[in-house]
């Protein structure tokens, strides 16, 4: 098997893999790195996403080959040491998560999307976050919890009778 | 997050896991948790990873000293307060909600609160099963009792220490309080509150309403933490160590027993490290024939997998077909079935009255898949016992109630429930997919013939193709209104599946089901279609396709005898009155009709629309819960469906997490909608002819609509929500589009129809 010398969350090591393996299962299984999960292995539901050089890619269809030289960052390198990233905060703020499973390859995509567009209107959103699927349905959630993480006004998510609503 | 410690501590455990190589680390944590009393009880109930945070606060609360006051409270002379949670959390919210319930009789504060998931032992914690949404009306009064005792033994410590009566004490913010004002902390007094006497439950008094103070609040996800940082929590994460990865194959058609396969070539692809053939009993629920693949990856024994030849004998597989089953279903419209499930009153009379108007028609509602986003899988560390010794098995499974492999893991491999130790696994959704356990006997197998411990994923293929699918059918019904556009007779021929005789799981109409005790006439038959297709539980069984069915025909009926549908609901239901005095799970017409009025008075129900643009309301009941929901949609001349909102009013007594609540009603509202547009499950030959997310659609964050949500929080006694805010959304979108453009859809999905959800 050759080695490859990986970079995840600003750590490099060598690593030996078979070189058609796939960067999630190079994670779960080699790095035990489980914060990124597996849902579909076709690249269609967004539950492995992770950022390769700050890109959301889905990591069950890029090969470990082709991030070698690359950065990448999963969901357990988000947090900057002791500080929470503002999308974790405020995920956890917004109680977005149902059963949670997703919940990494959203973060992760909205990170990407933050990262490009720090004042996101609900159809940017959209437009970032529509490859991630979300069997519990909380997307309304993961949508108040990008304005909330960009600093924007929550205001919308409060119902006619002035209670929380997301 | 409910603690700053547990938050560093966590934080300090996530940068231990990103600094330190594998299979080091794993060991480390193990050894971090082996420190005190409370890490064992975790080192029980957890794989290595999962220790990784609470190890570390272990750890580092090393000092402080945990005491008992019973089964579900700790408490620890640093003040922590350790809740355990002993059911399964899929997403449904009660590791949080229940012990919301055992913190506010407590008088705990609630950030001062660490929640932890219990082992599985039922003679400790009572019933460990999680489905039915029934979890918080049946533990309601354990979890207050449990708050209450605990809190009863602070006072008798608080009243010894602070030499005051009893009846001068009070519990609130983890503090014991006196009349005037003096008070002593919990950490103060965990030591000697443990040594007080329990007090006889019968006697316990529980806080009245009016002064909750956690109860009903918005309260944050115990796990949000470890969920947003990517700490192992779910049945996949589990890391046993020098464990190996498994697939398993099982034949395409349902039942298929296996013959042979390529185990030489499997057996030399990299990373492989056995193959092997498995014999099933040929129960789906336990273990199916098969292929089993064992490797270093889980990658390795997936591409392996793509390479399997096998020969199946299918010659009593499964040759179920959706086309043949709708034919069939169509010959049965307008006819009565053979097995009469309710006669009353006199239809035929109605039918028969020319006074009278009559409507029938035909409904359809295709299978369709859990798809639960963490695919099946589960661990296994078979042990052969040594000479004279028993084998044993360790089990980490994501279940909604693992006690329910005990039956199947005697059966199959004469193991007692003494020879296995489950750990109970958060669940990457479930929706009623795990309450079957064949992953955990396939699991066993393979650990038990490799001899090591293996994790065992399944594909989202074969999540798929050996799911217990939501049962498809169809419903021939018709009514008579009379002269008055009075609702007079209702009849419903309903056309379900059986399997060995007995109608599958959601597959049956109830005498109670909604019209059906409010009408003076009423005749319902049914015919049961024989497949071979697994099916169980999906989320609000039977009445997810019934409402479709009951609330669309109705809604055709009020509207040929011209009645605005909210008026006509509600002379159905008569009078206030419970059907059933006591029974939370009989229809109280009261709740109901409160319920639909709040969704129309919320929605604007009767208000002037333009052209293309309508309102569709449906109420149901289910799962104890009065709920009614209002679509306002438009439609444009291509059939693009445009979702402006949706207005809920649920009746489910008094909300234990207003944060949890609100997420179920939202996320079966975004559940009924994929369902109702987009999802349908077919097979042939009795293949599933569906694989993936890519032809198997789930609704998207773009189509996803506003929705308003309205509790009527009645005096009731608390009741579950993970599924009667679904049933009600197909029946409310498919009366708006009606309303909307005038076009009656009498078939699941609605995609088929042409629509297109924008």
């Amino acid at each position: 098997m050759p080695t490859y010398r990986l970079n995840v969350n600003d750590a490099t090591q060598d690593v030996e893999l078979t070189e058609d393996m796939p960067l999630l299962w190079a994670l779960r299984d080699v790095l035990g790195l489980i914060g990124t999960k597996f849902g579909c292995g076709i690249a269609a539901c967004g539950a492995c996403t992770v950022l390769i050089d700050g890109v959301a890619l889905r990591s069950c269809v890029v090969p470990v080959s082709a991030v070698v030289g690359k950065a990448v960052r999963t969901i357990e390198g988000l947090a900057d040491n002791d500080n929470l990233h503002p999308l974790q905060q405020a995920w956890i703020e917004q109680d977005v998560a149902q059963c949670g499973y997703c919940q990494a390859g959203q973060i992760m995509s909205a990170a990407a999307l933050l990262e490009a567009n720090p004042t996101p209107s609900d159809t940017d959103i959209d437009a970032a976050m529509a490859g991630n699927y979300c069997r519990c349905g909380t997307y309304s959630r993961i949508r108040s919890a990008i304005h909330r993480a960009a600093g924007q006004s929550t205001a919308q998510y409060v119902n006619a009778a002035g209670e929380r609503d997301a | 997050m409910n603690d700053e410690g547990l938050l560093l501590s966590v934080r300090r455990a996530l940068r231990d896991q990103l600094g330190n190589q594998p299979g080091i680390n794993r060991r480390h944590f193990i050894k971090l948790a082996g420190f005190s009393g409370a890490g064992l009880v975790l080192a029980a109930a957890s794989p290595a990873p999962l220790l990784a945070a609470q190890g570390a606060d272990v750890a580092a609360a090393n000092a402080a000293t945990n005491v008992e006051l019973n089964a579900f409270v700790e408490i620890s002379t640093d003040g922590t307060i350790t809740i355990y949670s002993a059911n399964a959390e899929m997403g449904q919210g009660i590791k949080t909600a229940l012990p919301m319930i055992i913190a506010e009789e407590l008088g705990a504060r609630w950030e001062d609160v660490r929640v932890v998931q219990s082992p599985i032992d039922e003679d400790r914690y009572g019933r460990q099963f999680a489905g039915g949404s029934t979890t918080v009306n049946r533990t309601f009064d354990q979890m207050r009792q449990m708050g209450a005792s605990a809190r009863e033994m602070f006072i008798s410590a608080g009243s010894l220490v602070m030499e005051v009566p009893r009846t001068e004490l009070k519990t609130e913010d983890s503090r014991v309080v006196h009349d005037s004002g003096r008070y002593m902390t919990f950490a103060q007094l965990a030591t000697l509150a443990a040594k007080q006497e329990v007090p006889d439950p019968e006697a316990l008094n529980f806080k009245d309403r009016e002064d909750y103070r956690i109860i009903g609040s918005f309260k944050s996800g115990v796990d949000n933490l470890a969920i947003t940082t990517g700490l192992a929590l779910f049945g996949i994460d589990a890391q046993v160590p020098d464990m190996l990865f498994a697939a398993y194959q099982k034949c395409p058609a349902i039942g298929g027993k296996v013959v042979s396969a390529n185990l030489d070539v499997i057996r030399k692809l990299p990373g492989v490290v056995d193959a092997f053939l498995v014999e099933g009993n040929g129960d789906p629920k336990a273990l199916l024939d098969g292929v089993a693949i064992v490797g270093n990856t889980t990658h390795a024994v997936f591409s392996a997998k793509r390479q399997l030849e096998v020969v199946w004998d299918e010659s009593a597989a499964s040759k179920d077909s959706w086309t043949a089953l709708s034919a069939e279903g169509r010959t049965l419209h307008g006819k009565r079935g053979p097995d009469l499930v309710i006669d009353k009153g006199d239809v035929a009379d109605e039918f028969s009255n020319p006074d009278n108007t009559v409507l029938d028609a035909y409904y359809e509602y295709p299978f369709v898949a859990h798809l639960c986003m963490e695919p099946m899988n589960a661990t296994a560390d078979y042990r052969r016992g040594e000479p004279g010794q028993k084998d044993t098995v360790e089990l980490w499974v994501p279940h909604q109630g693992p006690v329910r492999a005990y039956e199947p893991l005697r059966e199959l491999f004469q193991l007692e429930s003494d020879q296995v130790t489950l750990h109970q696994m958060r669940l990457g959704g479930s929706f009623g997919r795990r309450v079957y356990t064949e992953y955990i006997c396939e699991v066993t197998e393979i650990s038990r013939r490799v001899g090591k411990p293996v994790k065992l994923t399944w594909t989202r293929e074969d999540d798929i193709h050996h799911d217990f699918f939501r049962v498809g059918g169809f419903q021939s019904v018709k009514a008579a209104v009379n002269p008055q556009g009075q609702l007079v007779a209702f009849e419903d021929h309903f056309i379900g599946m059986e399997q060995d005789g007995n109608p599958v799981m959601g597959s049956r109409f109830r005498v109670n089901e909604f019209p059906i005790e409010n009408v003076a006439s009423a005749y319902v038959s049914q015919t049961m279609l024989g497949i071979k297709t697994p099916c169980g539980p999906w989320r609000a069984p039977g009445s997810n396709t019934n409402a479709f069915v009951t609330q669309s025909f109705l809604a055709e009926v009020a509207h040929a005898a011209r009645r605005d549908y909210v008026e006509f609901l509600l002379e159905i239901l008569g009078e206030r009155r419970w059907f059933e005095e006591g029974n939370i799970r009989s229809l109280n017409t009261g709740r109901a009709a409160d319920v639909i009025r709040k969704a129309a008075r919320e929605s604007g129900w009767g208000r002037e629309l333009p052209v293309g643009r309508g309102l569709g309301l449906a109420f149901y009941f289910c799962h104890a819960a009065h709920v009614a929901e209002v679509a306002e949609v438009s439609v444009d001349a291509d059939r693009n469906l445009t979702i402006h909102k949706i207005t809920a009013a649920v009746d489910v007594g008094p909300i234990i997490n207003m944060s949890g609540a609100l997420s179920q009603v939202k996320g079966s509202i975004v559940d009924g909608l994929s369902t109702a547009m987009l999802q349908k499950i077919t097979m042939e030959d009795g293949r599933i002819e569906q694989s993936n997310f890519n032809n198997y659609p789930v609704l998207r964050i773009p189509q996803t609509p506003q929705v308003d949500v309205h509790f009527i929080q009645s005096d009731y006694e608390p009741t579950g929500l993970g599924e009667p805010a679904l049933p009600p959304l197909a029946p409310a979108v498919g009366n708006a589009i009606f309303a909307a453009n005038g076009e009656r859809l009498r078939k699941m999905p609605f995609s088929e129809a042409g629509y297109t959800l924008v």
